[in-house]
């Protein structure tokens, strides 16, 4: 786990007037679980929109398995799995031709799209519901069907927004426990983007704390909690510790997200 | 019960390599792959967006053609407006791909198809192209309907085939241009107006209902720079043999899909941003 799989150096992102992100320094080693944690708008998502080169960023800032975002963009996109913060799987389409349209839009060989679907789909529990159509699934199988989407192609690097925002526990629950598996039986490397700290706590080998566009603390929930030094200590401890006692902006953040995510989390 | 590991590193970085046109028609082949299977899990569509042309025929085209009040060259009225319909529906069908794609935006749809290994030109190019799967759905519906009417349209395999590239252009270029003006104006609700704002005006600015000899000078002028004129030029002379410019329709709808796809694919970042 020595490898970088994502190797981020001095991020900056503005939109207009405002740093969304502000120096950021990452490193995601190869076949871990990383979470990057933070209220909404501390740029966590600008982040991972730079690393999957949806946003244009300048050379030499950030590698994914050592090609350069701003030069290999195309190659840097075969290597990885995406799945956006809205649930973003096309209902008018059924489960098996939402994770198709995905296989050909990565060249899966015609010869294996077939078996790579199907593979993809029996990974993350849904093959008794491929054929139906994508609006009759409920939000946690809607998000195993992105996640199916975002698998088929094999990448080397899965990439989550708020995996499991504005799912109910048994399905954030259902979620982890597919990403868990994915990672055990690949060794696929995981970044991912949540403020459910205690799901981050139990799910990820390391995180990275967000506030206000810069990257503070980092390391094992366990390192960052016992370097709190507070009995009984949980990350969520460490992020109010490191950002100034703003959970109550965090749980601003969190309706936000919440509301943001009802608006435009829409099936076709 | 496993997905395999992608193949080494170096192989998926080769197949970067493989770009230009075999990528494009991939890309074009998917999506217009997932149109057909929207069309075929959802057909009402097909037959209420065919309630308007159907009014166009049925009303406006059997009253006209009745008061002899627009000089065709001897073509019932009914006949030369046909085709004229038909434009117009691949032309309202398309222009509304503008809004899908914000609606793509606000859903996290075009993040994630941006994520892949899709040039946005091929991105851009596999949307225009699906807008022409649906156009030409449509397309058949208004052609029975006016065949049921009475209106003789050519047989000919050839002449037929030439429809579905003029139908298929035409719808990919008004997708095109719906694109960019929502890569312009970000926003569904502008997008909705300003799509509404330009649809009558290029259907009427064009030849789609009468002679461009009827037309005043200043709308000649506006007809002559209208890419739905050209499609409705080479459809009336493709399907019921009236005289067409061939080659400079042709020439012109795809000079006109290519800029489309250019200034599209130029917006389609500041609508992922």
């Amino acid at each position: 786990m020595s490898e970088a799989a994502v190797s981020v150096r001095g991020l900056h992102y503005q939109f207009g007037e405002t740093k969304a992100v502000d120096g950021v320094d990452l490193t995601v080693f190869r076949g871990e679980i990383f979470g990057l944690l933070g209220p909404n708008g501390a740029g966590k998502t600008t982040t991972i929109r730079a690393i999957t080169a949806l946003l244009p960023v300048p050379a030499d800032v950030i590698s994914v398995f050592g090609l350069d975002v701003a030069k290999r963009r195309m190659a840097v996109r075969r290597l990885i799995g995406y799945v956006p913060q809205q649930l973003s799987a096309d209902g008018s389409l059924s489960g098996v031709e939402n994770v198709s349209l995905f296989a050909r839009l990565f060249d899966v060989p015609r010869r294996q799209r077939k078996d790579k679907v199907a593979e993809a789909l029996e990974m993350m529990g849904l093959t008794d519901a491929a054929a139906r159509l994508a609006k009759t699934y409920s939000g946690g199988m809607i998000r195993r069907l992105e996640l199916a989407q975002a698998l088929v192609s094999s990448p080397q690097l899965l990439i989550l927004d708020e995996p499991t925002i504005g799912l109910d526990p048994i399905a954030r629950g259902s979620v982890w426990e597919r990403i868990a598996a994915v990672r055990e039986e690949t060794g696929m490397t995981v970044l991912l983007t949540t403020h459910y700290m205690e799901e981050a706590e139990q799910s990820c080998d390391r995180v990275g704390l967000m506030h206000h566009g810069k990257l503070g603390k980092l390391g094992t929930p366990r390192e960052l909690i016992e370097e709190l030094g507070a009995e009984d200590g949980t990350l969520e401890d460490v992020f109010r510790a490191y950002s100034g006692g703003s959970l109550e902006e965090e749980q601003k953040g969190l309706r936000d997200v919440r509301a943001t995510r009802r608006t435009a989390g829409r099936l076709g | 019960m496993s997905v395999p590991l992608a193949a080494p590193l170096a192989g998926s970085v080769d197949i970067d390599r493989r770009m230009g046109p075999r990528l494009v028609l991939s890309r074009v082949v998917a999506l217009c792959v997932v149109e057909l299977q929207k069309l075929s899990h959802d057909r009402s569509e097909l037959i209420t967006r065919a309630v308007q042309p159907a009014l166009w025929l049925v009303i406006f085209g059997v009253t006209f053609t009745k008061l002899h009040a627009i000089p065709t060259g001897g073509v019932p009225y009914l006949d030369f407006l046909a085709p004229g319909v038909l434009a117009q529906s691949a032309l309202f069908v398309s222009i509304f791909y503008g809004i899908q794609i914000i609606w793509e935006r606000d859903a996290g749809v075009l993040a994630k198809l941006m994520v892949t290994p899709t040039p946005r030109a091929a991105l851009v190019t596999g949307k225009a192209f699906a807008a022409g799967v649906r156009a030409l759905a449509q397309a058949v519906v208004v052609y029975a309907i006016a065949e049921l009417l009475g209106v003789r349209f050519t047989v000919n395999p050839l002449k037929l085939l030439g429809v579905v590239v003029v139908v298929l252009l035409g719808a990919a270029f008004f997708c095109c241009l719906s694109v960019t003006i929502a890569g312009l104006v970000l926003s569904r609700d502008r997008m909705m107006g300003i799509g509404q704002a330009i649809m009558m005006p290029l259907f009427f600015a064009s030849n789609a209902l009468y002679p461009v000899s009827l037309m005043p000078g200043w709308l000649q002028v506006v007809n002559h720079v209208n890419p739905l004129s050209y499609q409705v030029e080479a459809l009336r002379g493709l399907l019921i043999g009236t005289s067409a410019r061939l080659p400079l329709d042709f020439a012109v709808l795809i000079l006109a899909t290519a800029v489309g796809i250019v200034a599209a694919s130029g917006l389609l970042a500041r609508l992922a941003r």
